[in-house]
């Protein structure tokens, strides 16, 4: 009787491995830290900030664990995520669609992306990490030809259309108040239940454990890779929606390199990278990790490219533990 | 028999939660073959890494040479001439021979590798072995048993006193098998100590001197190979007697009706023109030479590989299968013959294995029905005895032989009327073999068909019902059980159009 308690219990313990332990330490520590360090990161808006940093890194990161889990990656996210708010905007204000019409089509930009990297990754056997090097560079050229080079431009708060803003934070009594962060919970809970209870989530990892197996055991591999991919474009799209609602302001060409602040994340919180194993809470806490170094460290003094060299490093620890951990399994 | 060149004498080592080597001792003498038995999980290759250094002991002494010795690397073993030739060779492919040979001590000309040098004097290796490899071919180009020569050759190229061999015939023909013995047999006669760590029975009675048996982790005893039987061999490993006796009569019904038909099959190179029937209630055996095509011609039947032209009848009906998955919805099932490669995810639990082949059985629209699922995999992890801690213990915690059995009961939940099964019972140890043997009878009893694919002969004449033998990707005879013989078999394994 005993024996079958902890058999049902194993697979949730094993979702929440040592590493997220760990980097639940990291935050707390971070977090100790850059409020003894400067009074100003002890006050509200800090975690306003937080919160729109959290957004569209954490929907990306989300979004880009299930093709890692598969054992590839998807490097679109970055430039993606720029391009969809920029042709969405496009649509808004050049083509009088409604807001709600320029996020379809935002959306559903990112679909297709996503569906194109997978059919070429699946179906034409490609490695993940040209072919979305590939989509990354189509996704910058894309959008700028579009606006002409001119940035885009998402309704403010208060103006016509201006009730995106709100999808993200509302104002009351004068104070911000950053609900986004309910629909994250609820993201990462649906997406969590989608790994580890749902057929698609059991494929996605049998994929990265071992592709070949589940091929003979008469599963087709080629479709449920290319879900791993839309799920990753989707989330690319809700991102894209998160950054235009959040930051209003859409500059052509830029986006590569976010896409490395969403991978880092999901790593952090354990995905391996060589496939088959990771998880959506854990991915949740890796990008709380990069925001928080993103919010903080402005705080005392380090900038842009600080905050790069300091994301490296931690990645590189996060690696390393992975690593260890895959050598000690051995 | 020679003098003692090194004694093992209490050797324990203890991991988290095993005993793996309890007080074993070990002596290895100049001249002489010993061959090293004992079931997967014995504690065979534990002790041979503790020899070499990989593993360090908790207890125990090492005597090499007259000196006691502690190994904290394999490279310093391998410095003081004590070499592992391994299961898996670890050859860089685009290399050539000789730089695979002399990697990491080249012999130099000034700031250059003197390539002229090092190709003579892995000639003059060669030479010494009596075999006949080009140290300038690419080592991805030589078959498996040349590959191993070419291990042979770097290990004396060490001055090696003591080779140790760990199941190096798993991977050769025959005629293959046939000169590694030649070479051993002349390493031998140069007065080496010789290890041989093998499952084949008939091998360590052709090749060995002595026998040195461990079980559980501790030694059993040490025979003269000359003076005991297989069974004696075989009742020191396992602790009670299995006999490997031939079938004598087919045991499927004359009446049974034909489940799967094969016409005309072609797929490359190594399937040509292949046509045959198979019976319900039939184990028909697939036998051949390694290279034969069988293999193959299981792949393009299930549709892992593509097939050129042939016609797949299954129970009356035509079948088009282009893929695993249309196999697999005929009915259909294959357990390859490299279950790490292609039959597992070696890194999930036994539950998420069990039910890959028809997870949707068991989910309740896109949600997996968890409960469902364990509760099958707990009912086929007690029918066919795997051993297990739990139905969530990582597939690559199991042994070869437990993990065989997840891979069947993967088909057997799959609920699969034709299985194929491909050389089942490699690298499994002979307590295992024989459950999986009294499974397979089980299976036709019920009704399923199995095609077995095998290159042991024993295997063949002992499960089959009929026997198809294939050479160079075609059906050169078929045997029914009561006129087959291994001499006839071979005849057929070697007819070359």
């Amino acid at each position: 009787m005993e024996k079958k308690k902890t058999e049902t219990h194993r697979p949730l313990l094993r979702s929440f491995g040592a590493q997220q332990v760990i980097v639940i330490g990291v935050i707390v520590v971070l977090f100790l830290f850059f409020s003894v360090a400067s009074a100003s990161f002890r006050r509200y808006t800090t975690v306003v900030t937080l919160c729109n940093y959290m957004y569209y890194i954490l929907l990306m990161a989300i979004g880009v664990t299930f093709p890692l889990i598969t054992g590839g990656v998807d490097l679109s996210i970055g430039t993606g995520i720029i391009c969809y708010s920029i042709v969405g905007s496009y649509m808004i204000s050049q083509k009088g669609m409604p807001v709600l019409g320029g996020m379809l089509v935002a959306l559903l930009l990112a679909l297709i992306i996503g569906f194109v990297n997978g059919i070429i990754i699946a179906k034409l056997d490609l490695p993940p990490f040209i072919t979305t090097l590939c989509t990354m560079m189509i996704a910058r050229g894309l959008g700028s030809i579009l606006t002409g080079g001119l940035s885009g431009v998402w309704p403010m708060a208060g103006s016509p259309g201006g009730w995106c803003r709100s999808i993200f934070k509302i104002t009351v009594g004068g104070r911000v108040i950053p609900i986004g962060m309910i629909w994250m919970i609820l993201l990462v809970a649906v997406m969590s239940v989608i790994l580890r209870r749902t057929r698609v989530g059991r494929y996605i990892i049998a994929i990265g454990s071992n592709k070949e197996a589940l091929r003979l055991s008469g599963v087709n591999v080629v479709k449920w890779q290319v879900i791993a991919y839309l799920i990753s474009g989707l989330f690319a799209g809700l991102s894209a929606i998160s950054y235009a609602c959040t930051f209003t302001n859409i500059t052509p060409g830029t986006g590569a390199g976010l896409e490395l602040d969403a991978i880092g994340g999901a790593i952090i919180g354990g995905t391996s990278m060589t496939g088959g194993s990771g998880s959506i809470f854990g991915t949740f806490l890796g990008v709380l990790v990069i925001s928080l170094l993103k919010t903080g460290l402005p705080y005392i003094g380090l900038q842009a490219n600080w905050q790069q060299i300091i994301t490296g490093m931690v990645l590189i620890g996060a690696v390393a533990i992975d690593m260890a951990k895959r050598h000690q399994a051995e | 028999m020679g003098d003692t060149i090194l004694t093992m004498k209490g050797i324990d080592k203890s991991f988290p939660g095993v005993h793996a080597l309890d007080h074993v001792d070990l002596e290895i003498r100049k001249g002489e073959v010993l061959a090293l038995m004992g079931e997967n999980g014995a504690g065979k290759s534990t002790l041979m890494k503790v020899l070499t250094g990989i593993y360090k002991k908790d207890a125990g002494t090492i005597t090499y040479e007259g000196r006691e010795v502690e190994y904290t690397d394999p490279r310093h073993a391998q410095e003081d001439g004590i070499v592992i030739v391994h299961q898996e060779l670890n050859m860089m492919g685009h290399l050539t021979v000789a730089q695979n040979i002399f990697i990491g001590r080249e012999p130099r000309a000034g700031l250059f590798i003197d390539d002229a040098k090092m190709n003579a004097d892995a000639k003059k290796l060669f030479g010494q072995l009596n075999i006949e490899i080009d140290p300038q071919e690419t080592m991805s180009r030589l078959t498996v048993g040349k590959q191993q020569m070419c291990e042979i050759a770097k290990a004396i190229s060490h001055k090696a006193k003591i080779i140790i061999f760990d199941e190096p015939s798993a991977a050769l023909t025959d005629a293959e098998i046939e000169q590694l013995f030649k070479i051993i047999r002349g390493l031998r006669d140069q007065q080496l100590g010789i290890v041989y760590i093998s499952h084949r029975m008939d091998e360590i009675k052709q090749i060995t001197d002595r026998v040195t048996v461990m079980r559980d982790g501790c030694y059993v005893g040490t025979l003269i190979t000359a003076d005991c039987t297989k069974d004696d061999i075989i009742n020191m490993m396992v602790g009670h007697v299995i006999y490997e006796d031939p079938k004598t009569e087919s045991h499927v019904r004359p009446d049974a009706p034909v489940v799967l038909k094969v016409e005309h099959l072609n797929a490359g190179r190594m399937v040509r023109d292949v046509s045959f029937e198979l019976h319900q209630g039939e184990i028909l055996g697939f036998s051949g030479l390694m290279g034969a095509g069988r293999t193959e011609t299981a792949r393009a039947l299930f549709g892992a590989d593509p097939k050129e032209s042939g016609e797949i009848t299954i129970k009356g009906k035509k079948v088009d299968i282009r893929t695993p998955e249309q196999a697999v919805a005929a009915g259909l099932g294959y357990l390859s013959e490299d279950r790490k490669r292609f039959g597992l995810a070696l890194k999930k639990s036994v539950t998420e294995n069990s039910t890959l082949t028809c997870l949707p059985k068991y989910c309740k629209g896109p949600f997996l029905n968890q409960k469902e699922e364990r509760k099958v995999t707990r009912k086929y992890v007690e029918a066919l005895n795997t051993k297990t801690p739990g139905i969530d213990q990582l597939v690559v915690n199991l042994s070869g032989g437990n993990q065989q059995k997840v891979v069947i009961g993967k088909w057997l939940i799959g609920d699969s009327d034709i299985l194929i099964f491909d050389e089942p019972t490699r690298g499994i140890d002979v307590g295992a073999k024989q459950e999986i043997y009294e499974l397979m009878n089980q299976l036709v009893e019920q009704g399923k068909s199995i095609i077995m694919i095998s290159s042991e002969m024993t295997e063949i004449l002992r499960m089959s019902d009929r026997i198809i033998v294939m050479c160079e990707g075609r059906i050169t005879g078929e045997l029914g059980i009561e006129e087959a013989t291994q001499a006839r078999i071979m005849h057929f394994a070697t007819l070359r159009s």
